[in-house]
């Protein structure tokens, strides 16, 4: 497995990271030697193999369905980056 | 050519819990911006989950109402794609595992037949926020109060064949989450909204034609039409020699007609995989057994029962029980009255009608069901005509207060026999002419003398009993 | 004996007896910091005012006799953990400006116990490092030697305990994260059973993986600071609803009849022969102590750094796409549009390594690569965990080394992450699996410290801490202190 150029620019853009044109070479260069490494897994057969997503067996416990939480809104924006009458701002949204 | 439309529904319900499905925050509508976003909400570092056990109840609910199978195990995955109202970077929702699978429901087509959708199935998922779009300085503002209010989105197999049958089911789908009291269904709050999946293909092909993606469209009405765009704009665009394009399109409602929604369209991998803050929710015979015990009845055994208990007719019934409300409504008219199919009567025309005029909810009725039901009892026992019944209902909408007292207060009261023979007498002598033409054949006088009859009894006679007394008086 | 050579045991009493003031050994652990801190770079930030105030009060409770075994004892938290009104920065630029707006539940149970929060430790940016290199504050520097790496990612917990600059710290571990820089910086570092401890308010790398845990000198402190730290939590799913015993309870028993499982995958090629030779005579130790030695094969451990550099990456690429420049932390300037404000919102904020892992997760789960990188991985895991579930079927606790190698120069593989993952080939496992793990001082090569590694059965941290314990009740490595902090 080897990703180029144009591989690394399309993950970067699906994950949203700004690359510099000048560390996309490296990046190649790593991300290729790393999936290289992950191959490895191919050596053993896992046909008949659960997946496993969770160290231990369990189950999701429910929550009682209550309202626990107050308004902190002033305390949740006050480092903020942008927001103006209690609202996040963004560049422009275009539909 | 001749086409068939293949239509599908995905129908996103708001569940009415209080509280959000994976945090504390308050689900109320209609709060300050942010303020009922909560560190969990917000996707703040470090904050995590907690699933919200009313909402499995209700998607449990959902499940047995339409004979699905509710799974014993599912799981919640993440939909990772980034958009300002989605604070976490990613939906937490469910995809290989859906806690409800393959159900199905009857909807009534306009024919009297029936037909059955069937109901791929029905997954929870967190709502996202919202975004402003009004100006700040050329910026759009974010709110996240409905961020991870509960969703269940319910998905339909492509069953439907015309606009008016996906606005059946769409319409059979809300009935029925609001008789399972799982959602007020209020679709101008978006707590149903749907996206309708849209493609044609020739008459008789087997294979689907390529669909497009109709997005959040929140009125039965605006279902209708923007269906109707589609499908016409899809064969113009086939009779044409063009091809349809896979895409997501957003129903302009205020054009009538559905566009392109570029900023959806690349990038649509959204690298599902399961939420490893979540574990699989796990569902027992017991709980599902539990929940059995608290459902309702449902719109169908409703309608069956009104037809056999009140013996209404089929289409009555069908009215009655579209809305869980207004059937409540009537079953109290009729514990008042005792009168079934004056009570129906008054319920579908009377009561509806002036709804309707109103744009109000039977939930607000100026007219009680109990106050609505004492009148029809009264006209029941004739002790008020219909039109004095009218002139009461107005009343009592009016907040005059109950039939016995606005009756008593206007001294309402039928008149009696004498009293109308001796104005039909009064009337047949002062008009020879028109009892001369009545004679002579001509029927439509009769309404003149009844007209006649009622303003000199200033509306105190009964309608019934002067037709019939002026036959008799008239006869040759 | 100077204070900062007392374990939080003997601390613990002097405060009791009222032999010393909490206030007086917070300043202590505070000028120390300030007197050598420079040469570590081990905190992002030192809470001076807060923490004296905290020992004020703590005073206070000792005074009214309410004080439990960690109150006016000084600690400090790894930047990973959430400290209402204090910086959290995660070791990196994109949270350089956030102050946390409410406590982790672990900060929350250390508040709740009366401890000190001397302040926030450096550590591999979103925790993702094993020599404490890729932090935005500049890499933490070991005190046995201030050219080599202290490990990581919770590289600052454990020089900073090494230095005696805190009594003890907490650190969390995706990967053996706590366990490899405890075991490069001389010291005691737990890692509990995932769900042991809440994850609540503990900035997520790698969901499934990330436990928290204590670095101390000794395991009869890692015991104390367990008993505070481990619980179930409502706000966190994964947590697990199971009682805490009192970890301290079981240190004394003795080690007769113990089985010790030796994995021969742990001693084979990689392992740096000078470092094997401190493990074998820390196991000659059990021995005396009345351990029976099994050998074990664990054959799937192998791949358990191929299949990590799935699972982990896939988690955090998900779990770093809140950091988007909207709510809170770095934000770009002058974005051109919604794109802009995204990509160099992060492309700025994150360092290369979390980039890189980021990128390789965002790979894993793509569309056609699902099933080949992630749904594979789940299985390896599966595969890893069933080799320690059989192997406890026969022994009580495995031991080998914690890492291949001693501390390794600064620089020296921070351009080659492959080399630089393998640093953690025999803790990786364990997190796969979710199991218990330890690493205890057990002496030196090349004049850098050595770490036994202890892994137990699930929620066996009890009997860890046990094994633990009785070889420090007869070795003295942990007492040892670098030369220049003394």
């Amino acid at each position: 497995m080897s990703l180029e150029r144009d591989d690394v620019k399309k993950i970067a853009h699906l994950a949203r990271l700004a690359i510099d044109e000048a560390d996309i070479p490296g990046y190649a260069t790593n991300l290729t030697n790393i999936l290289n490494l992950v191959e490895q897994m191919s050596a053993v057969d896992t046909d008949q193999v659960t997946p496993m997503a969770h160290p231990l067996d369990a189950v999701q416990r429910l929550r009682p369905d209550e309202v626990t939480e107050t308004n902190q809104r002033d305390h949740f924006q006050q480092h903020a980056p942008k927001v103006e009458d209690g609202l996040y701002l963004v560049p422009k949204v275009i539909e | 050519m001749e086409w068939e439309t293949v239509i599908g529904l995905e129908i996103h319900t708001q569940l009415a819990t209080k509280s959000k499905i994976f945090s504390g925050a308050s689900t109320a509508y209609g709060a300050e911006p942010n303020t009922q976003a909560c560190a969990v909400d917000l996707g703040l570092p470090g904050v995590l989950p907690v699933l919200n056990k009313q909402v499995v109840i209700m998607a449990i609910k959902f499940g047995l109402a339409i004979g699905a199978n509710v799974s014993r195990h599912s799981v919640f995955a993440r939909k990772n794609y980034f958009y300002p109202d989605l604070p976490k970077g990613y939906q937490i929702s469910q995809y290989e595992l859906p806690i409800v699978e393959t159900g199905k429901i009857d909807i009534e087509l306009e024919d009297g037949t029936s037909k059955t959708i069937g109901i791929t199935r029905a997954h929870l998922e967190e709502d996202a926020g919202k975004s402003l779009h009004e100006d700040y300085h050329g910026m759009t503002g974010i709110d996240l109060n409905r961020a991870g209010t509960p969703l269940l989105e319910i998905v339909s197999e492509p069953d439907m064949r015309s606009a008016k049958e996906a606005v059946a089911y769409m319409k059979k789908i809300h009935s029925l989450v609001r008789y399972l009291e799982i959602s007020d269904g209020n679709m101008q709050e978006g707590s149903f909204r749907c996206d309708a999946n849209v493609s044609v293909r020739p008459k008789g092909q087997k294979e689907f034609g390529t669909r497009t993606e109709l997005k959040n469209i929140n009125s039965f009405r605006f279902v209708e039409r923007a269906i109707n765009f589609e499908v016409e704009r899809q064969i113009d665009v086939l009779e044409g020699g063009g091809e349809i394009i896979q895409e997501t399109r957003l129903y302009d409602p205020d054009k009538n007609e559905t566009r392109s929604m570029r900023s959806k369209e690349e990038a649509m991998d959204y690298r599902y995989f399961p939420d490893p803050d979540l574990l699989p929710v796990a569902i027992n015979d017991e709980t599902i057994a539990s929940v059995e015990k608290t459902m309702p009845e449902l719109p169908s055994a409703k309608k069956a029962r009104f037809e056999k208990e009140f013996a209404l007719s089929d289409y009555d019934a069908s009215i009655l029980t579209g809305d869980k409300d207004l059937a409540d409504y009537f079953e109290t008219v009729v514990k008042t009255s005792a009168q079934a199919k004056l009570s129906a009567n008054w319920v579908i025309s009377e009561l509806s009608g002036r709804l309707n005029k109103e744009d109000r909810d039977i939930t607000d009725s100026p007219i009680s069901a109990q106050m609505l039901g004492g009148m029809i009892k009264r006209l029941a026992e004739n002790a008020i005509t219909s039109k004095m019944a009218k002139e009461v209902f107005n009343a009592m909408w009016d907040g005059e207060g109950d039939a016995d007292a606005i009756i008593e207060k206007r001294g309402l009261k039928p008149a009696d026999t004498g009293e109308v023979e001796k104005i039909i007498d009064e009337i047949i002598a002062n008009n020879p002419d028109q009892v001369e033409q009545f004679r002579a054949g001509k029927e439509k006088v009769l309404g003149f003398f009844v007209g006649q009859v009622m303003k000199a009894s200033k509306g105190k006679a009964d309608p019934g009993q002067v037709n019939q007394l002026l036959r008799n008086k008239l006869k040759p | 004996m100077s204070l900062h050579n007392k374990t939080i045991r003997e601390l613990s009493e002097d405060l009791h007896n009222k032999s010393i003031s909490s206030v007086e050994l917070t300043q202590h652990y505070l000028d120390r910091i300030e007197k050598y801190d420079s040469q570590l770079n081990s905190f992002v930030t030192v809470t001076n005012d807060l923490a004296l105030e905290q020992a004020r009060q703590a005073d206070k409770l000792i005074a009214q006799g309410k004080a439990t075994a960690l109150t006016g004892i000084p600690i400090a938290q790894k930047d990973i953990f959430c400290t209402n009104g204090v910086k959290t920065t995660c070791g990196s630029k994109m949270l350089d400006n956030f102050i946390a707006p409410y406590d982790a539940t672990v900060v929350d149970k250390f508040n709740q116990a009366g401890a000190i929060m001397l302040g926030k430790l450096n550590m591999d940016e979103f925790a993702m490092g094993s020599s404490n290199e890729t932090s935005f504050y500049g890499p933490v520097n070991n005190p046995w030697n201030t050219d080599c790496v202290p490990g990581g990612s919770s590289g600052g917990s454990a020089a900073s305990v090494a230095a005696r600059l805190v009594p003890a710290s907490t650190g969390t571990d995706t990967g053996g994260s706590i366990r490899q820089p405890a075991s490069l910086c001389g010291i005691t570092g737990l890692k509990p059973t995932y769900g042991r401890v809440s994850r609540y308010g503990m900035i997520a790398f790698a969901s499934s993986l990330d436990q928290a845990g204590p670095l101390t000198q000794t395991a009869e402190d890692a015991a104390l600071l367990l008993n505070v730290m481990a619980g179930f939590d409502t706000k966190d799913s994964t947590s697990v609803e199971k009682d805490v015993p009192d970890y301290t309870a079981n240190l004394k028993q003795d080690l007769k009849g113990l089985k010790i499982g030796l994995p021969k995958e742990y001693f084979g090629e990689g392992l740096d022969s000078a470092v094997g030779d401190v493990i074998q005579q820390a196991i000659d130790t059990y021995k005396k102590l009345g351990a029976e030695i099994v050998d074990i094969e664990l054959p799937n451990s192998g791949l358990s750094v191929p299949a990590y550099y799935v699972v982990a990456p896939a988690e955090c690429s998900s779990n770093l796409s809140r950091f988007d420049g909207v709510r809170f932390g770095y934000r770009c300037d002058d974005p051109k549009d919604l794109e802009d404000l995204y990509k160099r919102s992060r492309g700025e904020g994150f360092g290369p390594e979390v980039k890189r892992r980021i990128m390789i997760g965002t790979y894993a789960l793509s569309a056609g690569y699902y099933d080949a990188y992630y749904l594979k991985a789940q299985k390896v895991r599966r595969l890893i965990s069933d080799d320690f579930k059989q192997a406890f079927e026969n022994v009580d606790v495995i031991m080998g080394p914690t890492s291949p190698s001693v501390a390794f120069k600064k620089g020296e593989r921070s351009d080659d992450p492959i080399t630089m993952y393998l640093s953690d080939i025999y803790t990786i496992a364990t997190n796969l699996a979710g199991l218990p793990g330890m690493s205890v001082p057990a002496g030196f090569a090349h004049d850098l410290p050595v770490g036994l590694q202890i892994i137990g059965n699930y929620f066996d941290e009890a009997r860890l801490l046990n094994v633990a314990h009785q070889y420090q009740l007869n070795t003295d490595w942990h007492t040892k202190l670098p030369d220049g902090f003394k």
